[in-house]
């Protein structure tokens, strides 16, 4: 305890921006309140709704007392003693690169820091301020979702530590958007504090990376793009858990039972979890990214020279496709770096062993998906000379809520529903697949591109380049919102997915073919097998568009009827795929169809609603059904 | 030396008539070959004028031309040490002389030869003459001068003596197929000199030194037509002995023409009484290819269409030679006050001259240096004659640092020059004082201010030294928006720094800047760059690059192309950005039209 406290009053004196004039919280909202850009803005509301502008700028001000942060230094010793008792119950170790944090503390002092995490867990932020107070660090300012504020308690304290709010939704409130951007530009511009948000925008519930947010993205830039700040560092950093706080509440949320609002008792319920282990954190602070290098080259027009820079106006095509370029540079440098942990790789190979799986199988298989991993440039952590059973045990220990050991064969952990009734046993399989698919996700992006190659290879059943590579090229585009691909690079990366492919000798190619070698099919197929779910998956979704759903549909209906139809195929045993109850999967291959053209997105008041183009679906759908080898049922192969 | 002249005579041109050829011939020769004689071949100004290290290791500026002349400078020489890591010991001399073997031959036509000498306008092939007009002064210009590296310079130089010699000039060359270039103070400082290396035709420097007469002075207008051959400071000196002034003062202006200011839209130290030269022109006569372009009337404005003096003024050359200008005067005004104005820092500094620029009460001059050209300034102080001012001095700087609290390494300096009547000039003062309080200024004496405009003419002097000692550098500069300024000044200066490291030059460069101008809408920034390149094998591509990020920077920062240096082929490659396609496409059709075989080929601007 002493130690705690003596961790929690240490001298806090943080390295600063070169260019910083020290300044109060309520001095940063009185600059935000009489920045010319909001004071434009309300005085443009005053005149269009004939409000006066005294009112607006009162509305002004408690918007930012709302989400304004007030940093404490009090509040900030108070967290840290608190955390690091928390912490050190719930986790073993916290890793951390210590070089990255090196270049972290250099970069806070040259330019403007964007701290980009990546979102699995609530623990997430609050470990990163833990993190960068530990190191001597300035507190990032952190835009967090304001449901956070329900918290009353904890929602104040965590203001006081640093973090800021934002509305999850305010693109129609102009006032709303005009006082948060000016806040967040404030406090980069002068340097007062590193600004932390989430690209994934929201706690990704699969551990599987989100596509990228570009809003608040675009925001941080444009104070280079207008030449405000000379330059400014992104930072990509990837926090990795052995074991997600949130598992089994995610794995609920996407089988559509509701999750339970933020709420102080709720936080104190979880307290249940506190004698619980959680095993490693591993944070990873990437190098730091300098704007400029990147815009240097593609933003040559000085798109802001002709308009006041405090007039809100709309970025040009060519800046957002710059953001969004950035985005997924910054989201790809993180699945990069992500730590991957042993259970991960176990997890996969599994996944693709159900029910049950012989454990000396498993740890064999799983050090021979280490080595296919590294091949593929995943980032493992297998703690030194540790034996390959031990870390597996280590890891099935951990996890024994999932999975458990009975008679030398791993199972799953699907307790209680032996003796239940058919939609019982169906749901608690597919809460502990999706609880396990948590982990193996981990490694989807890594294995995505050689693996696309893989399935494109069998679909086919062709050895020539241009057929796999349409095919590749078809999938990729389907799965955009699955998995992350920078914009536009569908050949480069085929090109990557061969090289890797070549790279373990599982494909051999020439100028026009490419044709799997004799050793090369066990890599092959498990690579396909273990993005079976998703084309499964996106077929029955398909499937259940073209046949079933009505005409035009609002998200509130889709979700629970295709999950409807996947259910009752699972109850008959017409299909194994459970991860298609998961809604991620549900909609994003609803957005893929968006953007394929074979679904209308129309937004109307209450929400988006959807209307079917069942031509296009079908042809879609026929791509898949011809294509995709219908796979047996799991339990006839044993 | 001159290898053949001619006599030219002409009623309305010269006194000497009656004396016949011979006196006539040779007072041409040597008033042309005086300025050449009192300037240096190879670097700035004058030759008697230049900054040394004296027997003692102590800098010292010679000559008596201006304040500093004859003065030691005991903290100069450790403020170099220290600012660009440079050393004494290491030393990059220029060639002594012009090597006469290095400069490519004068390649001129016999039958225009004949024809020019028929016109009796003086001219000379001489290597010398031809090689100090081949250039303008630019870095790299003056390094190739000391390497006695000769690409392309002018086959021949002309010397008209009115108008009509021009016109005279222009006709043979459209007859001969030459190419003229135009050349007045050679002060330019954008490429606009350099000839052209791949020009086949004969180039013909046309050096308007020779045209250099006040025509008439009309008091009841308040205008005088001058020849444009004239340079700043004999122009102010005639109009002062009839008791008037143009006001025109550019930094160059002890070297800079009349024809170069019109042809560069040149801006002038004291613009904000005065006006810049697009201001104060009231007529223009050029000669072009295509014949004579003037007006009808000499009138304050006219709406007859877009203004033709707009076509000209920044031509730089590209469309003819101007010949004559009609120039607003104003009586010499009575009185005179330099001032001068501490502030804490810059931002403060530029916040208070944009308050001074809106209250539309700015001084004849008003700048700003930043803290880095303060230091500069401080270092160019001579050795303090008696106690009392080392004393008072000391009490001053006591004030501000100690009582006042300013950082010695972030206050910031403007400087102030007050014309008028005595009276108005004290009311106007302390409104600009009051304004400056107001801002966190505190008035800093007299005598800082009158410093700060002298180091501007001394300053230029200063590169040359510098190149002695492996320091290159230049100034270059821009016009901004007010909101921008800070922005603008700050990004550039760190984009120096960071190329800087980034092309493996050693020490950190030195690299300041001032607000020179102020205007309702903006400003003009002049920023002054230099670094120590030791160690580096191709200093001058190196400093080109960085110069270009610089430009590029400053273009990213809403800042224009140039505010008054001009375009010439330094900065061309940002035309198209600058004005549009269409913008550039209007400027090319009217060089087509005024010049369709090119005469005038020094390829600058488009």
């Amino acid at each position: 305890m002493s130690s705690d406290l003596r961790y929690a009053m240490k001298c806090y004196a943080p390295v600063i921006y070169k260019g910083l004039s020290p300044c109060k919280p309520s001095a940063i909202k009185s600059a935000v309140l009489h920045s010319e850009q909001v004071q434009y803005v309300i005085r443009q509301l005053a005149k269009e709704t004939g409000e006066s502008s005294d009112i607006i700028q009162e509305a002004a001000m408690e918007i930012l007392d709302e989400m304004g942060h007030s940093m404490q230094l009090g509040a900030v010793r108070f967290f840290a003693f608190t955390l690091s008792k928390i912490f050190k119950r719930l986790f073993q170790r916290v890793c951390v690169n210590e070089e990255g944090m090196q270049r972290l503390q250099q970069a806070i002092q040259e330019h403007p820091v964007v701290l980009l995490p990546s979102h699995r867990s609530y623990v997430d932020f609050l470990m990163l301020s833990y993190l960068l107070y530990t190191y001597d660090l300035a507190l990032p300012v952190i835009a967090a979702g304001i449901d956070f504020l329900g918290m009353k308690i904890v929602g104040e304290l965590l203001r006081r530590a640093g973090a800021f709010f934002m509305r999850r939704s305010f693109g129609g409130n102009r006032l709303y958007w005009a006082v948060f951007a000016e806040y967040v530009k404030t406090m980069l511009r002068n340097g007062y504090a590193p600004v932390e948000f989430f690209l994934e925008g929201t706690r990704s519930r699969t551990a599987k990376t989100l596509t990228p947010k570009f809003g608040l993205l675009s925001i941080v830039m444009e104070p280079f793009f207008k030449r405000e700040v000379f330059d400014t560092y992104l930072v990509p950093i990837s926090i990795s858990y052995e074991r997600i706080l949130e598992e089994s509440l995610y794995a609920y949320e996407l089988l559509g039972v509701p999750k339970p609002k933020e709420s102080t008792s709720g936080l104190l319920k979880a307290r249940r979890i506190l004698s619980d282990n959680f095993g490693t954190i591993h944070i990873y602070v990437g190098q730091p990214v300098s704007l400029r290098t990147l815009a240097s080259g593609r933003i040559n027009r000085c798109p802001y020279n002709l308009v006041p820079r405090h007039l809100p106006q709309k970025p040009s095509e060519d800046i957002q496709e710059f953001v969004s370029d950035v985005a997924y540079k910054m989201e790809l440098l993180q699945i990069e770096n992500m730590v991957l942990s042993p259970w991960v790789l176990a997890a996969a190979v599994l996944l693709q062993n159900l029910p049950a799986m012989d454990f000396e199988l498993l740890i064999e298989k799983t050090l021979w998906l280490k080595g296919l991993t590294q091949t593929f440039g995943g980032f493992i952590e297998w703690p030194d000379n540790l034996c390959a059973k031990k870390a597996i045990t280590s890891g099935l220990a951990l996890h024994s809520n999932v999975v458990c050991l009975v008679d030398g064969h791993v199972v799953l952990n699907d307790k209680g529903a032996e003796g239940g009734a058919v939609g019982e046993i169906v749901f608690k399989r597919a809460l502990a697949i999706l609880m396990c698919g948590t982990y193996r996700n981990q490694l989807l992006n890594v294995f995505v591109r050689p693996s696309l190659v893989a399935v494109a290879l069998q679909m086919t059943r062709s050895f020539r380049k241009e057929e796999v590579y349409s095919c590749f090229s078809f999938l990729r585009d389907v799965f955009s919102d699955e998995f992350i691909f920078f914009p536009g690079i569908s050949l480069k990366d085929f090109e990557e997915g061969c090289f890797l492919l070549t790279k373990c000798d599982a494909i051999q190619t020439t100028q026009q073919e490419i044709y799997p070698t004799d050793k090369g099919s066990v890599v092959i197929s498990f690579l396909s097998a273990m993005f079976r779910p998703f084309l499964e998956g996106y077929q029955l979704i398909f499937r259940y568009l073209s046949k079933e759903a009505k005409a035009a549909f609002t998200e509130k209906q889709f979700i629970p009827g295709v999950r409807n139809f996947v259910f009752q195929l699972l109850e008959k045993g017409n299909t194994q795929c459970y991860e298609a109850l998961s809604s991620d999967i549900q909609k994003n291959a609803l957005a893929a169809l968006v953007q394929l053209g074979a679904v209308k997105k129309k937004k109307m008041t209450n929400g988006f609603t959807y209307s079917i183009n069942q031509e296009a679906v079908n042809k879609i759908l026929d791509m898949f059904d011809s294509r995709i080898p219908v796979q047996k049922p799991v339990a006839a192969r044993l | 030396m001159i290898k053949s002249t001619c006599f030219h005579s002409k009623l309305q041109c010269h006194v000497s008539q009656v004396q016949g050829i011979e006196p006539e011939m040779h007072n041409i020769t040597r008033k042309r070959n005086l300025r050449q004689e009192l300037l240096k071949w190879n670097g700035w100004g004058y030759n008697d004028s230049k900054f040394i290290f004296n027997k003692k290791g102590q800098a010292e500026f010679t000559g008596r031309r201006y304040r500093l002349g004859g003065m030691v400078l005991p903290t100069f020489k450790e403020w170099i040490e220290k600012t660009f890591g440079a050393s004494l010991e290491h030393k990059s001399t220029s060639r002594a002389s012009l090597n006469v073997n290095d400069v490519p031959p004068s390649v001129v036509n016999e039958e225009f030869l004949r024809d020019l000498i028929a016109t009796k306008i003086s001219y000379s092939q001489d290597a010398e003459d031809r090689v100090f007009r081949g250039h303008g002064h630019c870095l790299h210009e003056i390094f190739a001068l000391r390497e006695g590296i000769f690409r392309r310079i002018p086959d021949i130089v002309v010397w008209p003596v009115c108008h009509e010699d021009v016109v005279k000039i222009v006709e043979l060359a459209c007859k001969h197929s030459l190419c003229i270039i135009p050349f007045g103070g050679g002060t330019s400082v954008s490429s606009a000199l350099e000839c052209p290396e791949e020009e086949k035709r004969t180039i013909v420097s046309l050096d308007t030194s020779q045209m250099n007469r006040i025509l008439w002075i009309d008091e009841k207008n308040l205008t005088a037509c001058v020849e444009a051959g004239i340079v700043g400071q004999d122009l102010e000196k005639q109009l002062a002995e009839s008791g008037f002034c143009t006001g025109h003062e550019p930094d160059s202006m002890e070297f800079s023409s009349l024809g170069g200011w019109v042809a560069t839209r040149a801006s002038g130290m004291k613009k904000n009484i005065y006006g810049n030269i697009e201001d104060l022109v009231i007529h223009i006569k050029m000669v072009t290819p295509r014949g004579i372009v003037e007006k009808n009337c000499q009138v304050p404005r006219m709406s007859t269409g877009p203004d033709i003096h707009h076509f000209i003024m920044g031509s730089e050359g590209t469309l003819g030679v101007v010949t004559e200008v009609t120039i607003k005067i104003r009586p010499v005004p009575e009185y005179q006050k330099y001032g001068s104005v501490v502030f804490p820092n810059f931002e403060r500094g530029v916040a208070c001259l944009r308050e001074v620029a809106k209250q539309r009460c700015a001084p004849a001059s008003i700048r700003l240096v930043d803290n880095a050209q303060f230091q500069f300034g401080h270092a160019l102080k001579p050795q303090v004659a008696s106690i009392f001012t080392s004393f008072l001095d000391g009490l001053k700087k006591f004030y501000i640092t100690k009582f006042k609290g300013f950082d010695p390494n972030v206050l910031c300096v403007a400087t102030l020059l007050f014309e008028g009547d005595r009276e108005k000039v004290l009311q106007h003062e302390k409104q600009v004082y009051d304004i400056a309080t107001k801002f966190g200024g505190l008035a800093a004496g007299e005598d800082n201010g009158q410093r700060g405009y002298m180091l501007t003419f001394v300053i230029a002097y200063l590169r040359d030294l510098g190149l002695d000692y492996y320091i290159i550098g230049e100034s270059f500069e821009t016009s901004v928006p007010w909101d921008r300024v800070l922005d603008l000044c700050r990004n550039v200066k760190e984009r120096i720094a960071r190329e800087c490291k980034e092309k493996g030059v050693q020490f950190a460069p030195f690299s300041t800047c001032r607000v020179t101008q102020t205007y309702d809408a903006g400003a003009c920034v002049y920023f002054y760059f230099a670094f120590n390149y030791r160690g580096i094998s191709d200093p001058i591509h190196v400093y080109e690059q960085i110069e270009r990020a610089a430009r590029e920077e400053i273009l990213a920062n809403g800042g224009s192309l140039s505010h008054h240096h001009g375009v010439g082929k330094l900065r061309k490659r940002w035309m198209k950005e600058s004005i549009s396609d269409v913008g550039l496409g209007m400027l090319r059709s009217v060089k087509e039209y005024v010049d369709p075989n090119n005469i005038f080929g020094n390829k600058n601007l488009l």
